[in-house]
């Protein structure tokens, strides 16, 4: 059915979504539909001129205001199923515990397996469960926040659905996106996937650890992610052994530096 | 299938503003180098428009084409993809058109 991501069923059935009901009875093409039972219709045309995703951006941005007025960091961690994001937390989670308070929004199509993989940390979790949904978003995200009530100077670590095509378009609110790859999933992944290696701030490439067993070039990797983002830093780590993990905790450390005053200017209506 | 989470956007805010009269035409913008792709569009509005004040609406969408401009040769170019690179080699490029994600316009009454 999605013919970007194959992230849903090819009959077209929609499945368990969050948000989205559909009556049941049968969908047809129809040009007008409606009964109007009026002899005269007046037709208006009405200029919108809008955002598709102004109702999501706008919450984000209250979602935004919210973590700074408290000093919390959201980092929205994005990858492909199977990259590894849930062991990198397991450890990130327990190499700072004394550093900062860390909280965790794990997304998943379907069950509560990660967040009890994390849960078993000790770590503040709380799990969304996006249905037939691919991707969390700024509703998901206050929800979550609602429910986790983190403190003051909080780590927020969302592992968001293992997706690299959809999450990319919906602003959580977070202070900054990470995209992680693994070095098994092919060195070409910034140009397979290029709207998320875009979006992102950080690529994060994991399981160096297997880099003498598959055929992955890290500079030509980071050449790709750089052909779409320019700016883009590059870490390269494995959440199994710990190697290259204190430059992401470093990584993580710089996000709570440039803190309120950076993002308050980048809010739409000022204070 | 993030499409079906802009198609309900799209619905959400045209239904909000049509306050009640029936739709009959929703246009909207898509940019050729959003991950949006026009067909499942289509597909999911006929979905969540049922029942709704949009119920077999026509969507249009207009698909701009993906543009840059470089900087270090101040041309406009075509963009097929998201790599910023121009003709010229430089990869100093800004992206002018094919992210266009919008609600035009739409006919009510």
């Amino acid at each position: 059915m999605c013919g970007t991501c194959g992230c849903d069923d090819d009959d077209g059935a929609i499945g368990g979504g969050v948000r989205i009901s559909v009556p049941p009875h049968h969908a047809h093409p129809h040009t007008h539909g409606h009964a109007h039972g009026h002899g005269h219709v007046h037709v208006e045309t009405v200029v919108l001129e809008q955002k598709v995703l102004a109702k999501n951006e706008s919450m984000a941005e209250s979602n935004r205001r919210w973590l700074a007025d408290r000093g919390i960091v959201a980092v929205n961690m994005m990858s492909s199923p199977g990259a590894g994001k849930t062991t990198l937390l397991e450890r990130t989670i327990r190499d700072l515990a004394g550093r900062h308070p860390v909280a965790v929004v794990e997304g998943d199509q379907e069950t509560l397996l990660d967040a009890e993989r994390i849960g078993r940390t000790g770590c503040a979790v709380v799990q969304v469960n996006t249905g037939a949904g691919c991707h969390l978003d700024a509703q998901m995200m206050q929800d979550a926040l609602t429910t986790l009530s983190p403190a003051a100077g909080t780590l927020v670590l969302v592992e968001n659905v293992g997706n690299l095509v959809c999450p990319a378009l919906f602003d959580l609110g977070e202070r900054t996106k990470v995209v992680v790859i693994s070095v098994t999933e092919g060195t070409d992944k910034p140009l397979k996937y290029p709207y998320m290696f875009a979006a992102a701030d950080l690529v994060v490439i994991n399981k160096t650890d297997l880099l003498p067993y598959v055929d992955f070039d890290v500079e030509r990797c980071t050449d790709h992610a750089r052909s779409v983002n320019p700016g883009i830093q590059v870490l390269t780590v494995s959440a199994t052994t710990g190697e290259g993990m204190d430059e992401w905790y470093a990584w993580v450390a710089q996000q709570f530096t440039p803190a309120v005053a950076d993002l308050a200017g980048g809010l739409p209506c000022g204070s | 299938m993030h499409e079906l989470s802009i198609a309900q956007s799209v619905v959400d805010s045209v239904c909000e503003r049509a306050a009640g009269r029936p739709v009959h035409t929703v246009r909207v913008r898509i940019g050729l180098l959003t991950a949006v792709v026009a067909d499942s569009m289509h597909f999911c509005f006929d979905l969540v428009t049922e029942g709704t004040a949009a119920e077999g609406a026509l969507l249009e969408i207009e698909q701009p084409p993906g543009a840059g401009h470089c900087r270090a040769c101040d041309t406009d170019f075509t963009m097929t993809d998201l790599v910023l690179l121009c003709p010229c080699g430089s990869a100093d490029v800004d992206i002018t058109s094919g992210r266009e994600l919008q609600i035009i316009s739409m006919k009510v009454g």
